[in-house]
């Protein structure tokens, strides 16, 4: 399933091929884990594996970005192909979330 | 009771099929892979059959978490169905759950009564814009019977014109 690693002080999200409301429960309290341990500031979701997000992947990466950016923290996607791109646009988490290529 | 559906453009019926699940989250995937096996006839582009699994996606986990208040209880189901009529999509989502106040208000982008579970409030958003038509029928302690339309199969260059 979705892989997580930190590497410097972010926290890299390796998600799943589907984000549903089903699996976003797992993938938030996992990296709750992570933020909440004081190791990282950053968090980056890679979603290289993903083929399908409903809005439940945006109450996972707005619910991360507001507890790490009280700490100055940023939110990355990376990876992204056009249609999760659109739906990170449509929900305007563009202005909260970095997304690299 | 919100009515967005063009009903002199509808067809006559050429497939149909019903299926009946238990409202717990794992059925949210069966429910948009059901969907998306029952259009694959049509020829639907990957954007279009993304579109489709969004919206089935957002109903049914709104089914699921709102109608059903997340209990993820067996006894508790979600019917689902699918008509076609020619190259047109019709989808029915009915739970038989708490139902929802106002509709209007939940239908607005934001709007959640579960900010706790991190919903984002853009469900109905989603299926308005992935979908051509959406239509939310609902009633305190009946349930919510969501219905959406979409034309599948079609290049918008290629067919305006007829």
């Amino acid at each position: 399933m979705e892989d997580f690693k930190v590497i410097d002080n972010y926290l890299m999200i390796r998600l799943p091929d589907e984000i549903d409301h089903h699996s976003s429960v797992d993938i938030s309290s996992k990296a709750d884990r992570y933020i909440l341990s004081g190791k990282v500031g950053n968090v980056v979701f890679d979603f290289e594996r993903t083929t399908f997000m409903d809005s439940s992947g945006i109450g996972i990466i707005l619910g991360r970005y507001k507890k790490v950016s009280c700490f100055g923290g940023k939110v990355y996607a990376v990876n992204a192909d056009s249609r999760i791109r659109r739906i990170l646009m449509m929900s305007g988490l563009k202005n909260i979330v970095e997304i690299i290529k | 009771m919100i009515e967005i559906i063009d009903r002199e453009a509808v067809g006559t019926l050429t497939n149909e099929m019903t299926v009946e699940f238990a409202a717990v989250s794992d059925n949210e995937a069966f429910a948009r892979m059901a969907v998306a096996a029952f259009i694959t006839p049509l020829n639907p582009t990957l954007e279009e059959l993304s579109d489709v699994k969004t919206a089935v996606s957002e109903a049914v986990t709104n089914a699921v978490i709102h109608g059903y208040e997340n209990r993820n209880d067996l006894v508790d189901k979600v019917w689902m169905k699918c008509m076609l009529r020619g190259d047109v999509l019709e989808v029915e989502i009915r739970d038989q759950g708490v139902g929802i106040e106002d509709v209007r208000a939940a239908m607005e982008p934001l709007y959640t009564t579960r900010p706790e579970l991190e919903r984002s409030g853009m469900g109905f958003a989603f299926m308005e814009a992935f979908m051509d038509h959406l239509e939310v029928d609902s009633r305190k302690d009946c349930g919510t019977n969501v219905r959406m339309c979409k034309k599948i199969g079609t290049n918008p260059w290629i067919d305006s014109e007829e």
